[in-house]
């Protein structure tokens, strides 16, 4: 069927279609660093308004195929990617599409706390005042920290640094900045791993409550955070989509060995 | 890959307790019933001393059950494994009770006359003996199309259990001094049904440990 035979090897139903609307949808899409592929042929749908969880060893490709998403890839040399990614019927990749506008639309939060060197209400304004935001911008800062759950912790200051807060509430205000572009979806690449344990816990009580109102795509190498967390579950390998599952199914129940191997930490 | 290596014999002691532990139970019911068919007061008075034994490897169960679950978070096959080991422990523990029970109505039975042989019971001491036994080969091997046998031949178990009960309530109708040991026999009666009972729970524990399909209270459907 396919240049690897993959398809045929794995067992049926390992990869599902979740129910509702997507609101992102990739067709054969490959990554290649040079010549080497780093994701290939990966065909999923992201449901609206859930969460969904790449999980896999390093080097798996997840982190690859999320910055996809948002054409992260394009700042990467010698990546080229291949294939579609759907989004509201209209292919990311296609030669009319802005990147900058794609991430408009589709934000992102990093491994590491990344604010800019300014004041905690200028990161949040940030984003918006560059996209020509011509609303309350004092409403729309307090909304998104209100959303971050930040806002009890730095209305009181919000002229100070954004570097005077601790990590936890720089991965808030990350997210903060993030929600002020107001996007349909949110990207977050290992967001808690340079976190400790009550931040993490923070952190994912909050991309719990994020899914009223966006979708969250979330990489993460802990996979009990993937099954606090997440609805659906996609477990990658040597850059091929393995299983994509219900998260409760995947963990108690895999499909597929290799799935099962993984969790279970019998490698990777 | 060392850490590693320390859970999964941490998972092998505790299968080794669980196995240790329905050795015993299936020993004690086999015991039980030697001691109900001979009218052996000596063995059914062993059954009574060798509870505490299955009791202690229980909670030896639970133990490491909770231990593994706080410590090594495990997932998948891992963790169905480690769940349903706490309930068949317990499951053991109550079938090491019913031998108990059986045995503690053998020991009053015999100083009553003797009642008129009951194929019934006999059958159903078999049947209960056997399914247990099976259940726990199913658990060993790990096998769920075992397991997924054993709870069709519980229908028969309750179906003898009703007989023996109409059986028992005629001869004592007839005859009051019956009473005693007729009331006795019914309550091992009762002790068998519910040994079959606890079969037909770990065996579908193992279905749900091997395959991850939980079967209870849906009939016996067959594997996908």
């Amino acid at each position: 069927m396919t240049e690897t035979g993959m398809e045929d090897r794995r067992v049926a139903g390992s990869i599902i279609t979740p129910p509702g609307e997507p609101v992102l949808e990739t067709e054969d899409l490959w990554v290649r660093y040079g010549d080497k592929p780093a994701v290939q042929e990966i065909t999923l749908s992201i449901p609206r308004n859930r969460v969904v969880a790449f999980i896999g060893p390093s080097g798996c490709g997840k982190s690859t195929l999320l910055r996809c998403f948002n054409r992260m890839n394009d700042l990467v040399p010698g990546a080229r990617v291949t294939g579609t990614i759907l989004h509201g019927g209209e292919n990311l990749y296609g030669p009319d599409v802005d990147p900058v506008d794609v991430r408009r639309r589709i934000g992102m939060v990093f491994q590491k706390p990344n604010p800019f060197p300014k004041s905690i209400y200028d990161n949040v304004a940030f984003g918006a005042k560059i996209n020509g935001f011509r609303g309350d911008m004092s409403e729309l800062v307090e909304r998104s920290l209100r959303q971050a759950a930040l806002w009890e912790e730095v209305k009181d200051r919000l002229d100070a640094s954004a570097f005077s807060l601790s990590g936890g509430q720089q991965q808030r205000l990350c997210v903060a900045r993030a929600l002020a572009i107001e996007p349909e979806i949110i990207l977050m690449d290992e967001p808690t791993s340079a976190l400790d344990p009550i931040a993490t816990q923070r952190i994912e009580e909050l991309i719990f409550g994020l899914k009223e109102d966006y979708s969250v795509v979330i990489v993460t190498h802990n996979m009990q955070q993937a099954a606090r967390i997440s609805d659906y579950t996609a477990f990658l390998y040597m850059g091929e989509l393995i299983e994509y599952g219900n998260t409760d199914t995947m963990f108690t129940n895999p499909r597929e060995d290799r799935t099962e191997a993984y969790i279970t930490g019998r490698f990777g | 890959m060392k850490q590693h290596r320390h859970f999964e014999e941490e998972l092998e002691k505790l299968k080794q307790c669980l196995v240790a532990m329905a050795g015993l139970a299936e020993a004690q019911v086999a015991r039980a019933v030697e001691s109900l068919m001979e009218r052996d007061v000596a063995k059914a008075e062993a059954v009574i001393e060798g509870d505490s034994e299955i009791d202690e490897l229980e909670m030896s169960v639970d133990n490491q059950a909770v231990q593994l679950l706080a410590l090594q978070q495990p997932m998948a096959r891992d963790l169905r494994f480690i769940t349903m080991a706490m309930k068949i422990g317990n499951d053991l523990e109550r079938v090491g009770d019913h031998a108990v029970n059986i045995a503690q109505n053998v020991s009053y039975i015999v100083e009553a006359p003797p009642l008129p042989q009951l194929p019934e019971l006999e059958e159903m001491a078999g049947l209960a003996t056997d399914m247990l036994n099976d259940a726990l080969d199913a658990f060993v091997r790990a096998d769920s199309g075992l397991a997924r046998e054993i709870g069709r031949r519980d229908d028969r178990v309750d179906e003898l259990h009703e007989n023996v009960f109409r059986i028992l309530l005629t001869h004592m109708m007839e005859d009051p001094r019956k009473i005693g040991a007729g009331i006795d026999t019914i309550l091992i009666s009762r002790n068998l049904e519910r040994i079959a009972d606890l079969a037909t729970n770990v065996a579908e524990d193992v279905v749900f440990m091997v395959e991850g399909q939980n079967i209870k209270h849906h009939g016996y459907k067959e594997a996908p």
